[in-house]
């Protein structure tokens, strides 16, 4: 089995047809992981044994022909900031070294209703906050791709795993950009649906008013069919939102004559990787090819983006980790005089320096004096992006640009300066900040490493850009092998 | 630089972390550098622009005032770090 190459859709198929067990299949993942692991360091937890357990019921089922799912018997990876019944979930920080959540997202609940088959926790950057994974306490995930590189974050433990075989499709999720840019870094195609789609109950807060659960898959294909399961209307979250139910499988057809495009000027500017955007315009032409209309526009307030987005995010970030006090669960230090010094050297042994500098931030933007100057400023300029999109929106489909800036960057070249890593989610944020739906696709390489292509789309317009990137894909004429480095790739 | 090793120390408190004494100038200095950075929205005009709290106008969801399947004790005591009969425990707070 070509595990590096196969998709969700294809195991599916072989798994219908009596080709190969689900046992079979995730047997011959664990396998593949358990020799790469050593390299890449995707996964903080393994769960074999359940898995295993697991795929047998799923084979026993398959027997009796019980009609299943697309994800039925097929693995996937969470990323660990999505809480799992009695499955260790850290967040990537020491704070949670040994927290076992007593239940289940609710994400994890459909998933397990759908058979799906949970191999594990993946890393990521400490509570999501950061852009390369490296930021977790307990390992750094290298890029399949080219293993001195990051993988981008902060889901990078999930991008890794799929782009290099060691799971089929993974979840991660985004605050600014944690689900596209790894995407991106790792050759996979990355979603950050519209704020509402997915349920967050069980998803650790970062920052609630933009955290959402994003999958990574291979193809398009596969995303449309990990997207169909996971997501609608939960009670347990006030913010996720009643859609009618669709089959995103639906939106996997040709047709896009007449498919109006939007390039925002300011994400094709000098800031951005002469290169990067050279692909980016040859994929544009792609879709032009097949019919589309392209023009140039202005989000005008896109320089404000990343201002906006780290006054707010670590607003709502030091008030949700206000919970980690030692008190209910998580780690508490041995030695404490008062109440008050428990708190604080909990909080800072065990947080690491980015977490704290997000605490700081937030702390700082919402006290006295300051309030009005950054948290209530930045909610003004959120009005506006918003607005950007929405008047763009009124002309276009679609909105399109490169999903980073510039190719996945050397691990330690940006740790030592924040201003620097931030940067890289620039063409991003605005997205979360606006709450549209947005994609990342391959749309080619520069020397071995992959380039993303992202596609905006209107809020709960998630079909669209899922058509786009279908049409995309199926006309793009590059392969996409990541090169992990010598013996690797022959597993 | 708009942020001194002073100011940290006054939001370190009110966010409940310390730093050590050879930590807290490295840590001013790349603080200071995101404070600078997100100062340049001052240069946009928001008289009269109404704040995004949400991006969705959600209000006070309400619900039925019934009991519902919640967590047991045990279980909600179960990652405590320190309990005592069904309690979470902390240090004493009264003389």
């Amino acid at each position: 089995m070509d595990f590096l190459k196969l998709t969700v859709h294809e195991l599916r198929d072989k798994l219908r047809n009596g080709e190969i067990t689900s046992e079979e299949i995730v047997k011959g993942y664990f396998d593949r992981l358990e020799k790469l692991e050593d390299k890449l360091d995707s996964f903080l937890t393994i769960t074999k044994k359940e898995a295993i357990k697991e795929a047998k019921k799923i084979d026993e089922r398959l027997k009796n022909g019980e009609k299943l799912g697309d994800l039925a018997g097929i693995p996937v990876a969470i990323k660990d900031n999505i809480v799992t019944k009695d499955i260790k979930t850290t967040c990537g920080s020491k704070i949670l070294e040994d927290f076992i959540p007593p239940y289940n997202a609710t994400i994890i609940e459909k998933l397990k209703s759908e058979g799906a088959i949970i191999i594990g926790k993946t890393n990521l950057d400490e509570f999501a906050m950061g852009s390369s994974t490296e930021n977790s306490a307990y390992k750094v995930t290298k890029n399949p791709w080219d293993l001195t590189r990051v993988p981008g974050g902060s889901s990078g433990g999930s991008a890794a795993a799929v782009a290099s075989g060691e799971v089929p499709y993974a979840l991660g999720s985004e605050t600014g950009g944690s689900v596209r840019q790894p995407a991106s870094f790792c050759g996979l195609v990355g979603l950050k649906p519209t704020y509402g789609l997915i349920s967050r109950y069980g998803l650790v807060a970062f920052a609630s008013s933009f955290d959402q659960i994003g999958p990574f898959t291979k193809d398009v294909e596969d995303l449309a069919i990990v997207l169909n399961n996971i997501i609608g209307y939960d009670k347990m979250d006030t913010t996720s939102v009643e859609v009618e139910k669709k089959d995103y499988k639906n939106a996997l057809k040709d047709d896009i004559k007449g498919l109006k495009i939007a390039l925002p000027k300011e994400y094709f500017d000098e800031g951005i990787n002469k290169e990067v955007k050279g692909k980016v315009l040859k994929a544009v032409k792609v879709l032009e090819d097949l019919g589309a209309k392209v023009d140039e526009v202005s989000l005008p307030h896109s320089d404000y983006g990343l201002a906006t987005y780290y006054v707010l995010a670590p607003s709502e970030a030091s008030s949700n980790l206000s919970r980690f006090d030692g008190i209910r669960y998580g780690s508490r230090v041995k030695d404490y005089d008062s109440l008050d010094e428990l708190f604080i050297k909990t909080r800072s042994e065990g947080f690491g320096e980015e977490v704290k500098r997000r605490v700081m931030m937030g702390t700082y933007c919402l006290s006295s004096g300051y309030y009005d100057e950054y948290y209530n400023k930045a909610q003004k300029v959120r009005t506006l992006i918003k607005k950007d999109f929405d008047d763009i929106f009124k002309e276009y489909d679609v909105i399109i640009s490169p999903t980073t800036p510039s190719l996945p960057f050397k691990i330690g070249e940006r740790n030592d300066d924040p201003l620097a890593m931030y940067m890289s989610d620039i063409l991003t944020v605005s997205v979360n900040i606006a709450g549209v739906p947005a994609l990342s696709i391959p749309c080619g390489l520069i020397d071995g490493l992959p380039v993303g292509l992202q596609i905006i789309g209107k809020a709960f317009d998630e079909e669209t850009i899922i058509k786009v990137a279908y049409n995309y894909e199926k006309n793009s004429d590059f392969i996409l092998e990541p090169k992990m480095g010598g013996d690797i790739n022959e597993l | 630089m708009s942020i001194s090793k002073e100011d940290v120390k006054h939001v370190a408190r009110l966010a409940r972390l310390d730093f050590d004494k050879e930590d807290i100038e490295d840590f001013t200095k790349k603080f200071a550098s995101v404070v600078d950075y997100v100062e340049k929205l001052s240069e946009v005009d928001t008289e009269g622009v109404e704040p995004t709290y949400h991006v969705h106008p959600i209000k006070n969801v309400m619900r039925e005032d019934k009991v519902c399947k919640s967590l047991d004790r045990k279980e909600s005591l179960r990652n405590a770090p320190d309990k005592e009969n069904g309690y979470f425990k902390i240090p004493r707070v009264l003389d």
